[in-house]
């Protein structure tokens, strides 16, 4: 038996959808223009796709400290910090991130996967107990393969439920650690962090929530959805991504944990891996002054969102619950999925596929990701774009007679 | 359903297990308790995972994610309530 053989299901899946025209996991841009458009297939497309939400991969300040860092450090660091040293730039940009989040203390991290996978895993032992939301990201999951604590998995944003879970452990020895998000990336839809928080007061429990995707897009000043919902309070240790708003590449972690810092010689993730390279940390620390002293960026992903959203809804298309910088169209299944990416990519514009087993509720998804740097006219040629092909395959309902404010 | 008296028979806890289990398959299969969740139900790893949300419902316990990876047939999944329900009691 060859030793890929367990992989057949996906050999086979992987054949079914590239037969449907491009292989949707294998896309290769030829030149990326901007923050909104690059070239494929030699000819000029919109990116809907991306996660740039404020659009700052070619923000002048931050090309410019990427490129002061590479020749004032040089290219990569060529190991961990606690092998190889901190740089004075990693420090900086910890303290400013500690900063935003008026936090004591952070620490950066080589991706945001590692963030997560690194913090989870570490503060999480064996006589412990995580309860992750159901539809947490893969790194969170992945996280828990690593932990010894008991791993439970409580319903989609449904603080009974957690409440529910958390009473059958009581009288067990060791901690709770309840992990959710701001913003899930399948659906786009918000953490309820009231009422988890509501939840994680009144049993007692530590309260881990990733921002990666509400960084930039929600809060006065971008802090996430636990801004947004005035609950930051609560939230022992903030998650985030310098990936996505901040238009590079990295994770941290803020807490106002005394001895946080114990976790520099604890955190396998964090240990065991080259730390981030001047040019990334350079970057992210121009991108993290601009999100703190540029409020029109976020205001303007979130217009867009809501704008784009209202729209889509209003044609007929089955939308996810609620506009934020991801929106997600519910494909009646996997085939029309496929079908409706594939055309969205011919007439020009870039979005992701998004198929079970990687969604909740085996949904099969066009996820659209908004950019502050979309323009109006972008966003127009893609709406377009969207509803022709929506009617071509005939994946648009009834539209809603009124669409609320 | 949450709350109601329950033996802790396995055979109770397996006609449950299939009641639950028939919502999410074709009308017309067959289930056994010899039968691999996944691989001969023909669900993918989402879909078992929320059907372990309705089995903890039904059965008002939390079955952890690494002992739902150490079950694989319908059997495996009933002996694992069983002993939860004992070891909670």
């Amino acid at each position: 038996m060859a030793l890929l053989s367990k992989f057949d299901d996906l050999r086979a899946a992987l054949h079914a959808l590239a037969a449907g025209g491009r292989n949707p996991f294998n896309v290769r841009f030829e030149k990326i223009s901007s923050a909104t458009e690059a070239v494929l297939e030699g000819r000029s497309c919109l990116l809907f796709g991306t996660n740039n939400y404020l659009g700052l991969t070619f923000d002048e300040s931050c090309v410019a400290a990427s490129v002061r860092a590479v020749h004032a450090d040089g290219t990569g660091t060529t190991g961990s910090r606690i092998a190889n040293g901190t740089y004075g730039d990693h420090l900086l940009l910890e303290q400013r991130i500690a900063e935003f989040y008026g936090k004591r203390a952070a620490m950066i991290f080589t991706t945001g996967y590692q963030a997560n996978l690194g913090l989870i895993s570490t503060v999480a032992g064996r006589d412990d107990q995580l309860l992750i939301d159901a539809d947490s990201h893969a790194s969170i999951y992945d996280a828990c393969k690593l932990s010894a604590a008991e791993i439970i998995r409580f319903r989609h944003n449904d603080a009974d439920d957690l409440a529910r879970r958390l009473a059958r452990l009581e009288g067990r020895p060791g901690h709770r650690i309840i992990v959710t998000e701001g913003i899930f990336s399948m659906l786009g839809d918000s953490g309820k962090l009231r009422e988890i928080a509501n939840v994680k007061r009144e049993m007692g429990a530590t309260l881990i929530v990733d921002e990666a995707h509400s960084l930039g897009t929600r809060g006065k000043h971008g802090r996430g959805v636990g801004e947004d919902l005035g609950v930051e309070s609560d939230i022992d240790f903030v998650v985030g991504t310098f990936s996505k708003s901040l238009g590079a590449i990295g994770g941290f972690v803020v807490s106002d944990l005394a001895d946080f810092d114990l976790l520099r010689i604890a955190c396998r993730p964090y240990m065991f891996t080259a730390s981030l390279p001047p040019a990334v940390v350079g970057s992210v620390t121009a991108a993290l002054a601009r999100l703190s002293t540029d409020a029109s960026l976020g205001e303007r992903v979130r217009q867009s969102s809501v704008k784009l959203y209202r729209a889509l809804l209003q044609e007929g298309f089955a939308v996810g619950p609620e506009p934020n910088a991801i929106v997600a169209l519910k494909m009646p299944d996997k085939e029309t999925a496929v079908q409706f990416w594939n055309r969205l990519l011919d007439q020009g514009v870039y979005t992701n596929l998004a198929l079970p087993p990687a969604t909740p509720g085996s949904l099969s998804l066009i996820r659209l990701s908004i950019s502050a740097a979309h323009s109006d006219a972008q966003i127009e040629t893609a709406l377009v774009v969207m509803i022709a092909v929506g009617r071509e395959l005939g994946v648009l309902g009834e539209t809603p007679a009124r669409v609320s404010a | 359903m949450r709350g109601e008296q329950l033996t802790d028979h396995i055979d109770t806890i397996e006609s449950g297990v299939i009641a639950l289990l028939a919502r999410r398959v074709p009308a017309d299969t067959q289930i056994t308790s010899e039968m691999r969740i996944a691989g001969d139900l023909g669900l993918d790893s989402v879909a078992v995972l929320d059907f372990i949300q309705d089995v903890e419902d039904r059965f008002d316990l939390s079955i952890p994610l690494e002992r739902v990876a150490e079950v694989q047939t319908i059997g495996e999944l009933c002996a694992a309530i069983e002993t939860l329900k004992r070891v909670a009691r």
